[in-house]
């Protein structure tokens, strides 16, 4: 496979759909696992390294995942594909830029993928759309039971799976799920929610990390123990209390927009609708930022019925009206245009590297085209 | 204000430095940083986190001199000092020879847990697994005596009797 055969398109976990999907846009599981009888990473030589990258890519390469798998040498890959890797999260930025040998196994459709010689020996992780995580779990401890028929982990009767870094350690897992927040934002209820997430000791950050959360009003939320409590607890706490309390809030921050605050949510809906239709230069942050709104706007429509002047101006615009919903604008368009305008995908589809200037130039030209588009009547 | 190197970009970091007590400052831009290799830091990485949270909890070996940050895992040769810097471990029998100091961080990245519970690998003997179903249910006793749920903690105490015989 090669990545241009994946770069025009979103892949399935951003397809906005699944349960939850108006505020729950996907929900991430990652395994940490070491192969017993080696030195973690960093005492590793790079012979040892490319001894364990064999060893892993084989095993992953010889499985029955459920679909197409391909291995990239990650390493040796070029710096635009390895951004373009991160964008779509199949690789962490570490793993990425990271030293000596290294690679990633992944399926086609993308929900499973395996880096190996990350920070540990192998980062499994599976990926779906909206809230799906005992999904995740089941597809991920399947895959994990497979490898563990092939290859020993090491593992210690006290300690569990043993991780390189002591906070991956037990269970080793990372759960994940990215949440839509905008109505919080715009309410100035955000820091309430950084609150209780810290008071239930999980770690919240951007749609790519530290610092990235405030352009799209998109974050993640991860747990942070993963010793003495068992991977089916920790999935529960997150379905049964995080994940619902923090919809309930959001959806209540909804609703005080609609009954209090529509002008506040008209303003922001028709100025990124100007903005994105006429705009000729556009950073990708002002590009995440403005469709962070017509997202919002789309969903209020879709779950709450929300009728505002500009919601409704929006669906015109789309040529679709209200009433008729033949061609209305998507969250899959919406999510179409957040990842293929971001930077290594904008050039990685125009087939070379481009200036930031050239980008921006190119990324307004996609936007207004698919806006504008979408204002011609369609046969439905 | 403009950087003091390229004199080009705006200067958004501002270094102080005091040498033989007299104080001078710099501001210059980030890509000027970038080229001279000064590092920002935007958040506390995880390796200065853990190695702080080592820091404020020392371990008896810690108190009696800095020595013992130097002894060395004879399987991999990783030291205390290493982990300090770069806060991942050298080897998986690093959780064993260190543990007295690595205990500690464990316990406080981990909300007060020092035992695994969750899934273990298919080919773990029966032994073993009893073995793991004991520590846990000893913790599950700790914290119902320090929670004063002494109903729990007689229930647990039973369990542990019966288990061991």
């Amino acid at each position: 496979m090669k990545l241009t055969d994946i770069s025009n398109d979103i892949n399935e976990w951003f397809s906005g759909s699944g349960p939850q999907a108006d505020i729950v846009v996907s929900s991430r599981i990652r395994l940490a696992r070491n192969i017993a009888g080696y030195k973690f990473l960093s005492h590793c030589s790079n012979t040892e390294k490319a001894e364990i990258l064999e060893k892993l890519k084989n095993v992953l390469m010889s499985l029955e995942l459920g679909d197409k798998a391909s291995y990239i040498c990650v390493d040796k890959a070029p710096t635009l594909s390895r951004h373009f890797l991160v964008e779509r999260h199949l690789i962490s930025r570490h793993h990425a830029f990271g030293k000596g040998p290294r690679g990633v196994v992944m399926v086609q459709r993308e929900f499973f993928t395996a880096m190996i010689n990350e920070e540990d020996h192998l980062r499994l992780q599976v990926l779906k759309a909206g809230c799906q995580l005992s999904q995740c779990a089941e597809q991920i401890n399947k895959i994990d039971d497979m490898i563990e028929e092939k290859v020993d982990f090491a593992f210690s009767p006290r300690y569990g799976y043993l991780t390189a870094c002591p906070t991956n350690l037990g269970t080793g897992i990372r759960i994940s799920v990215m949440l839509h927040l905008p109505a919080l934002k715009m309410t100035g209820q955000i820091e309430k929610f950084f609150n209780a997430a810290r008071a239930m000791s999980l770690a919240v950050r951007g749609l790519f990390g530290e610092g990235t959360e405030a352009s799209s009003d998109l974050y993640q939320i991860s747990n942070q123990v993963t010793l003495g409590i068992a991977e089916s607890d920790i999935i529960a706490k997150f379905e049964n209390t995080i994940i619902t309390e923090i919809i309930e809030y959001e959806n209540a921050a909804r609703k005080q927009l609609l009954s209090r605050q529509s002008n506040i949510l008209d303003d922001k809906i028709s100025r990124a609708m100007a903005l994105l239709q006429n705009a000729h230069l556009i950073s990708s942050q002002e590009a995440l930022f403005l469709l962070s709104h017509l997202r919002l706007g789309i969903n209020m429509h879709k779950y709450m019925g929300a009728s505002t002047p500009a919601i409704e101006k929006l669906y015109t615009l789309c040529g679709s009206g209200l009433s008729d919903k033949a061609t209305p604008l998507s969250i899959a368009t919406i999510n179409r245009l957040f990842m293929l305008t971001l930077p290594a995908h904008l050039q990685m589809n125009y087939g070379k590297t481009l200036d930031p200037t050239h980008r921006d130039a190119l990324r307004a030209q996609i936007i207004r085209s698919a806006l504008n588009q979408d204002t011609q009547p369609k046969n439905s | 204000m403009q950087c003091q190197i390229c004199n080009n970009n705006n200067a958004t970091i501002h270094l102080t430095e005091i040498s033989d007590g007299v104080r001078s400052e710099m501001h210059i831009c980030e890509n000027c940083a970038a080229e001279q290799d000064i590092a920002v830091k935007s958040h506390i990485p995880i390796n200065e986190l853990l190695s702080g949270l080592l820091a404020v909890q020392p371990s008896d070996e810690e108190i009696s001199g800095t020595a013992d940050q130097q002894i060395a895992c004879p399987n991999c040769g990783f030291t205390l000092a290493q982990f300090r810097k770069q806060g991942v471990l050298g080897c998986p029998y690093d959780y064993e020879f260190f543990e007295k100091s690595l205990t500690p961080l464990i316990e406080k990245a981990h909300d007060g847990k020092t035992t695994h519970c969750g899934k273990l690998p298919s080919k773990t003997p029966k032994n073993t697994r009893n073995e793991i179903e004991l520590m846990n249910i000893r913790q599950r006793l700790e914290e119902a005596v320090r929670a004063e749920d002494y109903e729990m903690a007689a229930e647990l105490r039973d369990k542990i009797k019966q288990m061991e015989k």
